[in-house]
């Protein structure tokens, strides 16, 4: 019963979720938003969990002396000072809880945003490489469509932009909608999978 | 005497858990179908009520998953009748038993990424899927694997898959349930924290497979700057360029949903497997013919496709 049941369940929600893309009745519909409003519930009952889970891992590091215990008490202490301030003054703008999210969390979400900047310098430094035949071309169309997206491009050949574009929506386009043709049926083919038990690996083995 | 007892109330317990079972599943169907009947059975003018029990709009999309599924069980008979299917080398996921060796000699852990979707994405579920055979494989080596998760719904799904993955591999004793870390549902957030795992904890391979967005780069150039071996695939096309660049590794959209199949070389998988890549085989086909057709501005074939 440990896996039978799983995979009925999973089996039933899946045939109906698939049922609903091509049952346009309302009463159908009507249920699988019904269906849809459990996921949210549960979902919502899930962060009892991650919250359980944070703390314990947190806590047990604390007590075990790790080097890192500072951090970890700063952690907890930070996410319970958030959660009452939340459920005791509420979250409204004005509240303490907006002030910490606009003051505190706000500029600290921004900063590692903008660490991408930096980021996407040193592996576009790295990609840049000249190294093979494929990294060569990789550079070449790259500068071609950098100079076609600036002004300089327009000042050396009037049709660079178009040229720039043409790269961007013929051949480019072409390799990405290949990848995701192919992801798509990787995902259907998944999707059937666990669907009719016959992906089981996250179940254990027979 | 006393075991045949024991078995018979054994017998008795699974036939009333199934009639239980059966019972709950009788009582939401006639609930499901008492929401049918109170629809009213003849539309009112103005109303937005359907009543259609199938969307002829969509009939293509019927036909084309009907014939996908077919293939799929064609393939996976075969595969049961012992016929040899060939799946391509992919060195991405031969990489995964490397990385892993490589952090057993090393003594250091593994970090295993799912990506930062929740549970009703496909590429989660294949990632969980991934995580079942990695587990197996770093159980055998006795390597600390890393599981840090941005959605408190894949907690329990990655906490059951590391440990049947370690009961499969016959160590339940080395499954640390600490390793599988909740670290935030905010995005920079949980990739600070993973940041924050690869600078202080020092993994040895960074496996990060699921489906990524804006922190892609922020995850895998960290990883790439303390040095580790980096195996990471997302069917999200805009992230893969990031992975290309800063990986060792990269799987490519389809190649995530392979890898469950290459990695445990299950008959039935392996069959699933070639029978997606032939639905892919009659897309390339249909797209062909429809090249051609289109070029004589003949249209019928390609609206045959058009989905509502």
């Amino acid at each position: 019963m440990r896996k039978e049941v799983p995979l009925i369940i999973t089996f039933l929600a899946g045939t109906f979720f698939i049922a609903d893309y091509f049952i346009p009745h309302s009463g159908f519909s009507k249920m699988a938003e019904s269906v849809n409003g459990w996921t949210i519930i549960v979902i919502a009952f899930s962060y009892i969990l991650g919250v359980a889970n944070v703390a314990r891992v947190n806590l047990d590091q604390i007590q075990k002396g790790s080097k890192d215990k500072f951090y970890k008490i700063i952690l907890l202490v930070c996410l319970f000072f958030m959660s009452i301030a939340g459920i005791v003054w509420g979250i409204q703008g004005g509240s303490v809880f907006d002030w910490f999210f606009l003051n505190v969390y706000y500029p600290m979400q921004s900063t590692m945003f903008a660490l991408l900047a930096f980021y996407i310098a040193s592996a576009a430094f790295r990609a840049f490489r000249i190294r093979s035949i494929q990294a060569a071309l990789l550079a070449i169309t790259a500068v071609l469509v950098m100079i076609g997206r600036v002004p300089v491009g327009e000042a050396i050949w009037k049709d660079f932009s178009i040229f720039s574009e043409w790269i961007m929506n013929v051949p480019q386009l072409a390799g990405k909608r290949a990848i995701l043709i192919g992801a798509a049926l990787g995902a259907i083919s998944t999707g059937l999978k666990v669907i009719a038990g016959l992906e089981r690996t996250h179940l254990g083995q027979d | 005497m006393k075991v045949d007892d024991y078995l018979v109330r054994r017998g008795l317990r699974k036939f009333k858990r199934i009639r239980a079972w059966a019972f709950a599943a009788v009582i939401w169907l006639w609930q499901s179908l008492s929401v049918l009947a109170q629809e009213s059975p003849l539309p009112q003018s103005g109303s937005t009520s359907d009543f259609r029990w199938f969307d002829t709009h969509r009939w293509n999309v019927f036909l084309a998953l009907v014939i996908i599924f077919f293939l799929i069980i064609y393939f996976i008979e075969k595969a049961k009748q012992g016929k040899n299917l060939f799946v391509r080398r992919i060195a991405g996921l031969d990489a995964i038993e490397e990385a892993v060796g490589r952090a057993t000699e090393m003594g250091k852990p593994i970090l295993y990424v799912p990506g930062i979707d929740d549970m009703n994405n496909i590429q989660t579920v294949a990632s969980m899927i991934i995580l079942g055979n990695v587990a197996r494989m770093v159980a055998q080596y006795d390597t600390p694997l890393i599981v840090p998760l941005r959605m408190p719904f894949v907690l329990p799904v990655a906490e059951e898959a590391v440990k049947q993955g370690y009961m499969a591999a016959g160590r339940p004793d080395a499954f640390q349930k600490d390793n599988i870390r909740f670290i935030s549902d905010e995005q920079f957030a949980y990739a600070a924290g993973v940041n924050g795992i690869m600078l202080r904890e020092r993994p040895a391979a960074n496996l990060l497979l699921g489906s990524f967005f804006a922190e892609s780069l922020v995850l895998a150039e960290t990883g790439f700057s303390t040095g580790a071996i980096q195996v990471a695939g997302t069917a999200n096309i805009h992230q893969l360029p990031f992975f290309v660049v800063a990986c060792d590794y990269t799987l490519i959209g389809e190649e995530l949903f392979a890898a469950s199949a290459y990695l445990s070389k299950e008959p039935k998988l392996l069959g699933a497997l070639k029978g997606s890549d032939y639905a892919k085989a009659i897309i390339l086909l249909a797209l062909i013919i429809g090249a051609i057709l289109m070029s004589f501005n003949i249209d019928w074939f390609k609206n045959w496709f058009f989905v509502e």
